[in-house]
């Protein structure tokens, strides 16, 4: 019951509460994107993936839909330029979003994607992808954005239909205005 | 004793001592329980008739918003911290808090916070209108200016509660009077123990959410925000795993308090001690494994959705322990049913309801039929109101003429339970129908259909709101005099708070009492 006793409970709950703070602002975060990563978890794809030579499986066709939406209050046209195509797994395959800005002012876009299943996500390879960076269009301007992927062969055999969606966000805000300008088309390298 | 309070009201500015302080926060508590009765009245008033009548659904939103916040963080809490201060050092032979100034300090900066909170409703935008479990992005993009004076308001309600906790847990570990065992406390000390350590774990959590809300807002980040590669999902976990140890914050010490009643009025030891307790901690530990059983639709794997509901069920089982226990202590006792012991009744009956809602609740695949439904709000009044209010009423007539030193009118608290009984059932029962039927929570308008049980929702809940003024001027009443109430008060109780003289003088225990 002396002081020193006191004071040692408090510290040592203050240490706790300290570092469940810090828990939760540093550690459930990064934990959280981990997580989804390893398990597909939120449709979130993984970052560029550098293509490594694989068996094409011809036996096989994956059916891969895109479908293209914009955020609230982003006033660019933004669509694929085909709905659908199919693909054997293992082989690269390019396809084109078109987009476009109708507006009077430069805008800077960023297009955040996902796949459902969420447990095909793991296995949608991107090679080449406009989400991995910001996209600045000038008033009036229009963009033909690449996209190149590649199904994993181990795909799970229940899945035959992947469906690849794309949000366009409005970031022009977001972004500072010098880089806005130097920079075209090449903002912060990103997880996409 | 050495000297008594001092007069005026720097006593109760500067005051370090345990029962001043208990007595502001459960004064504190009932100001915030009646201000956020009055805003359930609004939403209940606009719900009487399908469309809308009396508010804007931009008012009404801010009216369902501000009511959890302040039910939650103003009305519950508070007024555990209160009885806690109250009790403990009575109950475990103490003569005060372990830290009397931060208990001082804990207490001072609620009132601030609140005041705080509640100027949002004056400003322009108005008050924070997401929900009490206000989930980004409708927190961060989509939410008023004042969102910021609610982030602040939650850092301080997140101190406040910290330092409670801490100087819980520090007064009952080093502060027991010799003899005092950890297995000799009563439960309300063990309930509370268990609960500091929660509020210790899970408070700086939600500081880390709306931290980070804060950041998304005004700095740039993207915590929570797609478009800068963050997740609103994200959001959810976190707050989740804030909120559901929370909620067994806001029950735990009343499963306390109604150990400590019924074997009072049954005249037979409790039931099963040793086993309470480890119910208790079981139930601690398994509030930190079942956080997303609240998110079941937002899209989880099939494993996912199995393992919280499967360890979500598993609550059921010391839960259930603890039911059998009161149950068994009342068993071929010899009760009597004053007012403390029908509140107590009342909450092992209906708590068990709400425990078996929140069972249908737990089946993954049902949940998604009943998610975001009026059946939740049903489910969650009725472990909130009749298990933490009604537990709180219960312990504020066992113990008021101890602090007193007068019984309360034993009629009118009669009065109060049956008016609160009859009209917190009349409210929430229909809801379950309701919510089974489709109407979703959180809305101003709805379907013709709903429209019968809604009203007799509302009727039933200006029915309890009604009765909780004879509760006031019952306690009031009490304060200001009536019939002197013995030491004991009640027909041998157990515990060294009925060992203390009514009214309990300003200091207890200032030497240790001996403990058998």
């Amino acid at each position: 019951m002396t002081w020193s006793e006191n004071a040692k409970v408090t510290a040592k709950l203050l240490t706790l509460a300290v570092s469940m703070l810090v828990f939760a602002i540093f550690v459930m975060p990064p934990l959280y994107d981990a997580f989804c990563e390893i398990t597909g978890l939120n449709g979130k794809t993984g970052t560029k993936y550098e293509a490594v030579p694989a068996a094409v499986d011809r036996e096989r066709l994956v059916t891969v839909q895109f479908v293209a939406s914009n955020n609230e209050n982003m006033p660019w046209a933004f669509r694929p330029s085909v709905v659908s195509v199919k693909v054997h797994p293992g082989e690269a395959m390019d396809t084109v979003f078109l987009a476009d800005n109708p507006t009077g002012k430069l805008m800077v876009g960023q297009a955040i994607p996902s796949v459902v299943p969420f447990k095909a996500a793991q296995y949608f390879h991107k090679t080449e992808c406009f989400c991995f960076n910001q996209q600045t269009l000038a008033a009036g301007e229009s963009a033909e954005l690449p996209l190149r992927f590649i199904i994993d062969p181990d795909l799970p055999a229940s899945v035959n239909t992947i469906t690849l969606s794309y949000t366009l966000f409005d970031v022009t805000e977001r972004v500072s205005v010098n880089r806005e300008f130097d920079n075209n088309n090449t903002g912060s390298e990103r997880e996409g | 004793m050495a000297h008594g309070p001092q007069p005026g009201l720097s006593r109760w500015l500067y005051t370090t001592n345990h029962k001043d302080i208990g007595t502001m926060y459960l004064w504190f508590s009932f100001a915030m329980f009646l201000l956020g009765g009055c805003m359930a009245l609004v939403i209940r008033a606009e719900l009487f008739e399908p469309g809308l009548q009396i508010v804007q659904p931009e008012f009404f939103n801010q009216m369902t918003t501000m009511h959890g916040l302040i039910m939650v963080f103003g009305a519950v809490m508070p007024a555990f911290v209160g009885l806690a201060n109250w009790m403990i050092p009575m109950m475990i032979g103490a003569p005060d808090m372990a830290l009397p100034r931060m208990n001082n300090w804990s207490f001072w900066i609620l009132p601030f916070a609140f005041a705080m909170l509640v100027s949002t409703l004056f400003m322009d935008g108005g008050a924070p209108n997401f929900g009490w479990t206000f989930y980004a992005p409708l927190s961060t993009e989509y939410a008023p200016p004042s969102v910021t004076f609610f982030i602040f308001a939650i850092h301080i309600m997140g101190a406040s509660s910290i330092m409670g906790a801490i100087n819980i847990i520090a007064t009952i570990l080093n502060m027991r009077a010799p003899g005092m065992t950890l297995m000799k406390m009563p439960l309300f000390v063990w309930t509370w123990l268990i609960t500091a350590y929660l509020l210790i774990a899970v408070m700086p959590v939600l500081a880390g959410v709306v931290t980070m809300m804060l950041m998304d807002i005004h700095f740039g980040t993207s915590f929570f925000s797609a478009a800068g590669g963050g997740d609103p999902v994200l959001f959810q976990h976190v707050f989740w795993f804030f909120g559901h140890p929370e909620v067994y914050i806001m029950i735990l010490p009343a499963f306390g308090i109604v150990s400590a009643i019924i074997p009072t009025f049954a005249r037979k030891p409790l039931f099963g001690y040793s086993s309470m307790v480890y119910a208790t901690a079981s139930i601690a530990f398994l509030s930190f494994i079942v956080w997303a059983h609240h998110m079941f639709t937002v899209g989880m794997p099939i494993a996912g959705e199995l393992f919280f509901m499967y360890a979500t069920m598993l609550i059921a089982v010391p839960t259930g322990v603890k039911v059998f226990n009161w149950v068994t202590t009342m068993f071929r006792g010899s009760m009597t049913f004053e007012t403390p012991m029908l509140f107590a009744v009342a909450f092992v009956i209906l708590f068990t309801i709400g425990g078996f809602s929140g069972l249908m609740l737990s089946i993954a695949p049902a949940d998604f039929q009943y998610h975001d439904t009026y059946f939740v709000v049903a489910h969650f009044h009725y472990v909130l109101v009749p298990g933490a209010i009604f537990s709180i009423t219960a312990a504020v007539y066992y113990w008021l003429p101890k602090w007193t030193g007068n019984m309360y009118n034993e009629t009118m608290g009669k009065v109060h339970f049956w008016l609160s009984f009859i009209g917190l059932n009349v409210t929430f029962f229909p809801m379950h129908f309701v919510g089974l039927a489709g109407m979703p929570r959180r809305i101003p308008d709805y379907a013709l259909q709903f429209a019968d049980f809604n009203q007799i929702a509302s009727v039933g809940a200006f029915l309890f709101g009604a009765s909780q003024l004879v509760f006031l001027f019952n306690v009031i009443r009490t304060i200001q005099g009536g019939k002197k109430a013995t030491d004991e008060v009640w027909e041998n109780p157990e515990g060294l708070e009925w060992t203390v003289a009514s009214p309990a003088p300003y200091h207890t225990f200032s030497t240790p009492p001996a403990v058998r």
